[in-house]
C-alpha cells in the first residue's frame, strides 16, 4: 500500500496544528461560530443531534493492520468503544469531544490517516473496488490512479469552495463494485481498440433528492491526462454549478440543465488549453506510485491445500460462510474475504473497538496486515491462503464477525437515521433490526440469495436506497415515521434507479412487506434468478397487488398516501 | 486602511466602488470602479492617465476583461462569502491564461484561513476584514510548507521533486 514520504507527512502534520490553532481561537471566541463551522467542516467534524461526529478518510478503503488497531485506540480513549463505517469508505465517531478532535488529528496523523476533506463542498476521499488488486475481472488496478487524485487533490487551492462537495470513484474491473455511476465523476480503466488502457469518463451521477445515473462524456481519456481532464470538469463546474439553492448545486444539476453535449463541450473546450500544461502526468509518476501496489509473496503451493474441502463438506455453519463470505482471487489457492459488519443486533457498519483489534491481528496472521473497507459497510480480508480459511472463520464468530450473509437481505446499507442523524426523517437502524429479527432464518436467507436493501432516513439518500434491489427511504408523515419502498435500483454497471412500489408503509409493516415481496419472487423466479432478474422480467405489478391488493384500494383509497 | 500586500501589512488609499450607476460622473482619487461601469465610461477613462482599476464579482467572466488587461493595474475579485468560490478561478484564468501580471485583490469576505488558498491562486493583495487583526492573518501564509498540486505560486507538482 502506499507509504507516506516526508512531504505526505508533513502535510498531514501541518494539518493538525493549523487545526489545533483555529479550534482554540474557536474556543477562546476569536472565531464565531459561523466562522468556526466551514473550517471545521473541512476537517470532517459535524455537529449532529447529541454530539460532533468526526469523519476520517481511508482513501480507496485500504487499511493497514497499524490503522486499524489506531481506530480502535481512538474509540476506546475519545469515543465510546466504536467506529462506524460507511458506505463511502470512510469511519465516523460519534462521540468524540470537540476539544479532543485536535489529539484525535494528530493519533491519525501518526499512522498516515487524516479526516482531510470529509466534508465541506470540496473533493471527498475517492473510493474504489474492495477488490481491487486482487479481482480476476481487473483490467488494472485502479488504486495508483485514486492516490494520484488524493494528492492532487488534496488542499487544491481553486477546488476547496465549491457549489457543493464533490465525490469522485474509480474502478478497473467488469463488475462496478464502486458504485461508479452514481459519483460525481466515474472512471472506469477501460481498453481502447489500440489496446491502450485509459479512462471512460462518467459526470454527473448522484443520489440524493434528484438522482441521476451519470452519463459518460468521454468514452477514452489517455492516462496522462486525467488531471487535467478532471481539472477541466472541476473549473466548468466551479464557475457555473448554481449556488443559489444547496438542492440544486451538485453537478449532476449542472448536466442535466446543459444537456450532456452542451457541458461536454464547454469541458472539452477549457481542456484543450491545459492539456499539455504541467497538469500532464509523467508516466514516471505514474510508475511510482504503482510500485506501492505490489502482490505480496504468494504461496505457490496455496492450491494443493486439502483441508479445506474436508472442513466444508462436514461443517454446515462453516459451508455456508464459505457460500457467502468469499470472493474469487486472481491467484489460485487463495481468497478474499469478507468480515460481515452485519450481524443481527448490530447497526450495519458498526465495528466495536475489541472487533477492530481482533481483525488487525487476524490481518497480520492470515492477509499480509491489510484491510479494506467495502462500499457496503463491511471490511475485507483480501489474501487469505485456502488452508486458513477454516481457522480464520472461526477466530471471526469468536467475536460475531462471522456472519453468513454477504449479498443476502440481511447485508443491508444503512445510514445513520433518526438516532443520530439532525436530518433525519425516520430510523433507519431500528428497521435493520426489525429485518434481522424477521428474517433470521440463515437457510431462508441463502434460499432468497443475492438481495440488496438499501436504506436512508431522509431524501438525502446517504444509504443510497434509489439504487438497492429494495430501497427504504424514511419519510415523515404528521410526525409519525413512515418508509417509502422502491424495487429494481442497482449500483452496478447496470445501474439504475429503483421504481415506487406504493404509498409509503407505517414503520412495524415494514418487515411484513418485505416477506411479501419476497413471497412473489419465490413463486415467480425461474431457474436461478435473483430478486433483480425476476423483477426485472416480471414488473412491479405482481408486487404492488400483493403489497396494496386492489380490494383494499377501494375501501381505504390509499387512506396513506 | 490596511491591506495586505506580498504577504506584508502595509497602508493603503484605494477605495473600492461598490456600486456605481453606469452615468454617475467618474469619481476622484484612486477608486476600484465596478467592471460594468468601467466598461460603460471607458472612452472617458482612458482619456485620464492615471492608473486604473477594477473588480469584478463571480457573474462576470474573466474572458470580458481579457482584451483590457493591459488598462489595470489592480483587478479586485469579489468573496462575497466564504462559500462562493468562483472568484478562485477568476484568478487563476486571469494569471495563467491572460497572462495578468498587475495586482489581484481579494475584495469582500476575505477570511484568513483562505488566504493560503487564495495566494496559491496568484491573488496578491487583500483586503483587510473590519474587526481582524492583520498581523495576526499573516501566519496563515505558512499554514502549509508543501503542496501538492502546481499553481500560480510553484511551477511544478510536488512529485517532479521526489
Ligand atoms: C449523520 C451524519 C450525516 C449527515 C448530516 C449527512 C448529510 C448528508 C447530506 C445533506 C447529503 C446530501 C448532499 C447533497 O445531495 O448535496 C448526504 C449525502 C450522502 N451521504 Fe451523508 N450524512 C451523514 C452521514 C452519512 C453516513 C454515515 C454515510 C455512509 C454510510 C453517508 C453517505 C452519504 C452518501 C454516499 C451521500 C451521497 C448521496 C449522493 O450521491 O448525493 N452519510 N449526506
Ligand atoms: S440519509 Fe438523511 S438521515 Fe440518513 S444520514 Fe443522510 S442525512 Fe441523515
Amino acid at each position: 500500500m502506499y507509504k507516506y514520504d516526508n512531504y505526505d507527512q508533513t502535510i498531514v502534520d501541518e494539518r493538525v496544528a493549523q487545526f489545533r490553532d483555529q479550534t482554540e481561537r474557536f474556543l477562546a471566541g476569536k472565531l464565531t461560530e459561523d466562522e468556526y463551522r466551514p473550517l471545521r467542516l473541512m476537517n470532517g467534524l459535524y455537529v449532529q443531534r447529541y454530539a460532533p461526529m468526526l469523519r476520517v478518510a481511508i482513501p480507496y478503503g485500504l487499511l493497514s493492520s497499524d490503522q486499524l488497531r489506531m481506530l480502535a485506540h481512538i474509540s476506546r480513549k475519545y469515543d465510546k468503544n466504536y467506529a462506524h463505517f460507511s458506505t463511502r469508505q470512510n469511519v465516523q465517531f460519534n462521540w468524540p469531544a470537540l476539544e479532543t478532535v485536535p489529539d484525535i488529528l494528530a493519533d491519525l496523523a501518526s499512522v498516515e490517516m487524516h479526516a482531510i476533506q470529509t466534508s465541506g463542498n470540496d473533493i471527498r476521499n475517492t473510493t474504489s473496488d474492495q477488490f481491487a488488486g486482487i479481482a480476476e475481472d481487473e483490467l488494472e488496478d485502479p488504486r495508483p490512479y485514486c492516490e494520484i487524485i488524493r494528492q492532487w487533490s488534496t488542499f487544491h487551492p481553486e477546488f476547496s469552495f465549491l457549489p457543493r462537495k464533490f465525490k469522485i470513484a474509480v474502478s478497473g474491473a467488469t463488475d462496478d463494485r464502486a458504485a461508479v455511476k452514481v459519483h460525481d465523476i466515474g472512471l472506469y480503466l477501460v481498453k481502447n481498440d489500440a489496446g491502450e488502457v485509459g479512462f471512460n469518463v462518467i459526470v454527473g451521477g448522484g443520489l440524493g433528492r434528484t438522482p441521476f445515473i451519470g452519463p459518460s462524456i468521454r468514452p477514452f481519456l489517455e492516462k496522462q491526462h486525467v488531471l487535467s481532464y478532471l481539472e477541466a470538469i472541476l473549473r466548468v463546474y466551479n464557475r457555473f454549478g448554481r449556488r443559489d439553492n444547496m438542492y440544486r448545486a451538485r453537478i449532476k444539476i449542472l448536466v442535466n440543465d446543459l444537456g450532456k453535449e452542451e457541458f461536454t463541450r464547454q469541458v472539452e473546450e477549457e481542456w484543450s488549453h491545459i492539456k499539455d500544461s504541467v497538469l500532464k502526468l509523467d508516466q514516471k509518476e505514474i510508475d511510482r506510485v504503482k510500485g506501492f501496489f505490489t502482490s505480496p509473496d504468494y504461496d505457490k503451493n496455496a492450491a494443493d491445500d486439502k483441508s479445506f474441502d474436508e472442513a466444508e463438506k462436514s461443517n454446515k455453519a462453516f459451508s455456508n460462510w464459505v457460500k457467502r463470505n468469499l470472493f474469487t482471487h486472481r491467484v489460485a489457492g487463495y481468497k478474499a474475504v469478507v468480515v460481515s459488519l452485519k450481524a443481527p443486533g448490530i447497526a450495519p457498519g458498526d465495528a466495536t473497538d475489541e472487533q477492530m483489534d481482533h481483525i488487525a491481528a487476524l490481518a497480520d496472521q492470515y492477509s499480509y496486515g491489510e484491510i479494506v473497507v467495502t462500499h457496503d459497510q463491511n471490511l475485507v480480508l483480501p489474501n487469505v491462503k485456502r488452508a486458513d480459511l477454516f481457522s480464520l472463520w472461526e477466530k471471526l464468530a469468536e467475536k460475531n464477525l462471522a456472519t453468513a450473509n454477504i449479498g443476502l437481505l440481511t447485508d443491508m446499507i444503512c445510514c445513520p437515521g433518526l438516532d443520530f442523524c439532525a436530518l433525519a426523517n425516520a430510523g433507519s437502524i431500528p428497521i435493520a433490526k426489525q429485518i434481522n429479527e424477521r428474517f433470521d432464518d440463515i437457510d431462508y436467507l441463502h434460499d432468497i440469495g443475492d438481495l440488496k436493501i438499501k436504506m436512508s432516513g431522509c431524501m438525502n439518500a446517504c444509504g443510497h436506497h434509489h439504487v438497492g434491489h429494495i430501497g427504504i427511504l424514511g419519510v415523515r408523515k404528521k410526525d409519525e415515521e413512515f418508509y417509502q419502498l422502491t424495487l429494481g435500483g442497482s449500483a452496478e454497471k447496470d445501474a439504475c434507479l429503483g421504481d415506487r412500489l406504493g404509498p409509503s408503509i407505517a414503520k412495524e409493516e415494514v418487515a411484513n412487506v418485505i416477506s411479501k415481496l419476497l413471497d412473489v419472487y419465490v413463486e415467480q423466479r425461474q431457474d436461478e434468478e435473483r430478486f433483480l432478474d425476476t423483477y426485472r422480467r416480471v414488473g412491479i405489478t405482481p408486487f404492488k397487488d400483493r403489497v396494496y391488493p386492489k380490494t383494499a384500494v377501494k375501501e381505504k383509497a390509499y387512506a396513506n398516501n | 486602511m490596511q491591506i495586505i500586500k506580498d504577504k506584508k501589512v502595509c497602508d493603503d488609499d484605494w477605495v473600492i466602488v461598490r456600486e456605481l450607476d453606469d452615468a454617475a460622473p467618474i469619481p476622484e482619487g484612486n477608486v476600484i470602479l465596478p467592471f460594468s461601469y468601467w466598461q460603460a465610461n471607458r472612452e472617458e477613462l482612458l482619456k485620464q492617465d492615471s492608473a486604473h482599476a477594477a473588480w469584478i464579482d463571480g457573474d462576470i467572466e474573466t474572458k470580458e476583461l481579457s482584451g483590457e488587461l493591459e488598462h489595470f493595474s489592480i483587478i479586485g475579485l469579489d468573496f462575497p462569502a466564504f462559500k462562493d468560490g468562483r472568484s478562485y478561478t477568476h484568478a487563476r484564468m486571469l494569471r495563467d491564461r491572460y497572462g495578468f501580471e498587475g495586482e489581484l485583490r481579494a475584495i469582500g469576505n476575505v477570511l484568513r484561513d483562505q488566504m493560503f488558498f487564495m495566494f496559491r491562486c496568484g491573488i496578491d493583495c487583500f483586503e483587510v476584514s473590519e474587526g481582524k487583526d492583520a498581523e495576526e492573518a499573516l501566519k496563515s501564509f505558512n499554514d502549509f510548507s508543501v503542496r501538492y498540486q502546481a499553481a500560480a505560486d510553484d511551477a511544478v507538482p510536488i512529485y517532479k521533486l521526489r
